[in-house]
């Protein structure tokens, strides 16, 4: 078979399966997200799967990892057993509002929305699009419904639930949410969720979002966040990507950023065999500020490829990517960042690095960093490393004693640290650099006490 | 404690040292001497093991046991310390890190329990005071944005807090102000004992003002060429290396 035979046969697989499962897709979600299906299966069928070596996905085999052949649910299964009783999170002084996921559904006991202080909303999307419809349909589709990739649409089509976070006007989140993501199946699975995360004008949010797999079935999620900050908001999310390396992974997150509102993501991918996170962010009002970061330790066979495209068109705004890996054994990645400056967007600051650093001879790392610019008085740069441990620096450390393996480590955190110093919630902060260095040493880098099998 | 027997090492094929002898007793202080392309870098990275130079023969005994055959790691946990020219920046790694870790990989060597927290920052405090170094610079990472002369106290604020056995300092004293010169020396003149030994390696006179050498050794093509007391120093100071190179051309014909 040809590959693009290959490809047509693939998307013919999805639009049929769709065909045969809508009404059970939309029996088993929401009305307003039902609405959506029928444009987007369209949408997909026009755009069809990201093809390796296209513009966007120059390294990223997505036909390879979306024709596995994985069963799909689209019922609300009962789930054979108590995740009080294998979650526990553990990390000291991590008190947080917790909301499960489970397969790419809600997990919420009988309580599928929370009401928290303040007027804070948080839980299921589909129940929050049946209770607040309003306020879902204000946002819904309308950041990620701009992409021309196709797996954003196959996602708007087949998505049924996720997390919802509503933080209104002025509010504060003081205790971070916490969102766990579970895989966990008697057969191999995929799931397509959605996550939308409103924060109103002048509200602050602490989002974490720790992604685990908990049986050893092969999986792949394909999951669209869609996140809007309103003037004078500031959100900072965590994401810590810890499922196994028998599982895909596809993260789309589209976010709008009024004026004056400050918005910072951090991904640190720490497990999983192919990653692919994909970060679009517009810039559409006066000194808004965004942050996007990532780091990544990768090993043996994994696949990491980081999508950042950060969109300025509203002057005097600031933004600044941060993506940094350490790769070893045979592992690859790719980082592909982009700065549009559009024409109107003046005094524009714009920073772009991607540093890795290469353990062995048989790592890969593709980087391109890109800028656009349309605008005459920006202050833009961009820049990209690819590396070994300083060996002078190597020396100096062994020369005090230090071990040759201590020595490497403490440079690679070192390396690493770079960008968790940047993670805003201090027990998550200090858990993960415990988790990066356990990850360095080769360790299961999982939680102590959490029953969850990560890594 | 330290005994260099007919050293030879080059780097990238080219011959440094051309069969170097030393003999180092506890107790002592030498200087090493010569002009800029004599060797003296080369010994002192040969002695604390940097990879990057070939040793081609010789021998070189530290308390006894083969040194050339150690790690640098090793080296360094049997108490040698190597005072770096010019010291290396490690963004990231913070100086309260990494003295701790050393220390502990020291002490764990020595079959002794790691400091705890409240000793560990006496014995930083105390060290600190010693060598008159700034504050601040302990909570920054390794020599990240120190100038140069912060780079050199450091170097010295690290040897205080090893504590080491045989101490090398490599042309610390170079681009040192006369304030800087004297903490370097005080932090020199606190080591010494009668167990420890310490190889001053300079192209000045200068630092030997405030450090009394027992010995004095000229190194000269990859040779030491001459020994002697302090005197040898002066001598040096009044005549200059031209001197040393008249001699050794006279010495050949």
């Amino acid at each position: 078979m040809s590959t693009v035979t290959r490809n047509i046969a693939l998307k013919d697989q999805y639009i049929s399966l769709y065909r045969e499962k809508s009404g059970e897709i939309s029996a088993n979600s929401a009305p307003l997200m039902n609405t959506f299906r029928k444009e987007a299966i369209t949408r997909f069928a026009s755009l069809g799967l990201p093809r390796k070596g296209s513009e966007n996905y120059l390294y990223a085999d997505i036909e390879r990892v979306f024709s596995n052949n994985l069963e799909k649910n689209f019922s609300d299964r009962k789930i054979s057993f108590n995740i009080k009783e294998i979650f526990h999170c553990d990390v000291p002084d991590l008190e947080t509002n917790l909301l499960l996921l489970v397969n790419g559904r809600f997990y919420g006991n009988g309580k599928m929305l929370k009401k928290l202080p303040g007027g804070i909303i948080a839980g299921s999307l589909a129940r929050a699009a049946i209770e607040y419809p309003e306020l879902v349909e204000k946002h819904y589709g309308k950041y990620a419904g701009r992409s021309d990739d196709g797996l954003v649409a196959l996602n708007t089509a087949f998505a049924q639930d996720g997390i919802f976070i509503y933080v209104p006007r002025g509010v504060k989140v003081e205790k971070p949410v916490q969102v766990v993501n579970i895989m966990i199946s008697e057969n191999d699975l995929m799931a397509q969720h959605r996550n939308l995360i409103i924060a109103d004008e002048d509200s602050e949010a602490r989002i974490v979002v720790c992604d685990h797999t908990l049986s050893a079935h092969r999986f792949l999620t394909n999951s669209v966040n869609e996140i809007f900050t309103a003037r004078g908001a500031k959100v900072n999310l965590t994401r810590v990507q810890n499922e196994h390396n028998g599982s895909s992974q596809v993260t789309h997150s589209h976010c709008l950023q009024e004026g004056g509102s400050d918005l910072s993501t951090i991904t640190v991918s720490l497990h999983g065999g192919f990653i692919r996170n994909n970060v679009y962010v517009r810039l559409t009002g006066e000194h808004a500020e965004n942050h996007t970061m990532g780091l990544y330790l990768t090993d043996k066979g994994q696949f990491i490829d980081n999508f950042v495209y950060i969109d300025h068109a509203a002057p005097n705004c600031f933004s600044n990517q941060l993506y940094k890996g350490v790769l070893d054994d045979f592992a690859s990645g790719s980082f592909n960042g982009r700065i549009l400056v559009r024409r109107d967007a003046q005094k524009t600051n714009a920073y772009q690095s991607n540093n890795n650093i290469l353990l062995t001879d048989d790592t890969r790392m593709y980087s391109r960093p890109q800028l656009e610019i349309y605008a005459d008085d920006v202050k833009c740069s961009h820049g990209s490393t690819m590396g070994q441990l300083d060996e002078n620096a190597l020396f100096y450390l062994r020369s005090r004693g230090i071990d040759y393996r201590e020595a490497r480590l403490l440079l690679m955190f070192a390396f690493a640290h770079d960008v968790i110093q940047n993670i805003k919630v201090d027990a998550l902060r200090e858990r993960i650099d415990d988790l990066v260095d356990k990850r360095l040493r080769g360790e299961l880098s999982r939680c102590n006490n959490c029953a969850m099998q990560c890594g | 404690m330290l005994s260099i027997k007919n050293l030879k090492a080059s780097i990238e094929g080219e011959e440094i040292l051309k069969g170097v002898n030393l003999e180092v007793k506890a107790g002592e202080v030498h200087a090493i001497m010569g002009p800029n392309g004599s060797g003296k870098s080369t010994l002192a990275s040969v002695l604390a093991g940097r990879d990057f130079y070939q040793v081609n023969a010789g021998e070189v005994l530290y308390q006894g046991e083969d040194l050339l055959d150690k790690s640098p790691e090793a080296r360094a946990k049997e108490g040698l310390f190597l005072g770096f020219q010019y010291p290396i920046e490690i963004p990231g790694v913070s100086m309260v890190n990494f003295m701790k870790t050393a220390i502990n990989e020291m002490r764990r060597h020595r079959g002794e329990e790691p400091l705890s927290a409240s000793e560990f920052l006496k014995k930083m405090r105390e060290k600190k005071e010693l060598i008159e170094i700034d504050s601040s610079l302990t909570n920054r990472s390794v020599n990240e944005g120190f100038s140069g002369g912060e780079k050199k106290k450091n170097e010295i604020f690290q040897m205080a807090m090893l504590e080491p056995r045989l101490a090398i300092l490599d042309e610390t004293d170079s681009g040192l102000d006369i304030d800087a010169l004297r903490v370097v020396a005080k932090g020199v003149n606190n080591l010494k004992s009668p167990e420890n030994a310490i190889i001053v390696i300079t192209h000045y006179q200068r630092l030997l003002e405030y450090i009394v050498p027992d010995f004095v050794h000229i190194l000269y093509k990859g040779r030491i060429v001459r020994s002697g007391g302090k005197e040898l120093a002066m001598l040096l100071e009044e005549k200059g290396y031209d001197w040393v190179r008249n001699e050794e051309l006279a010495g050949k014909q």
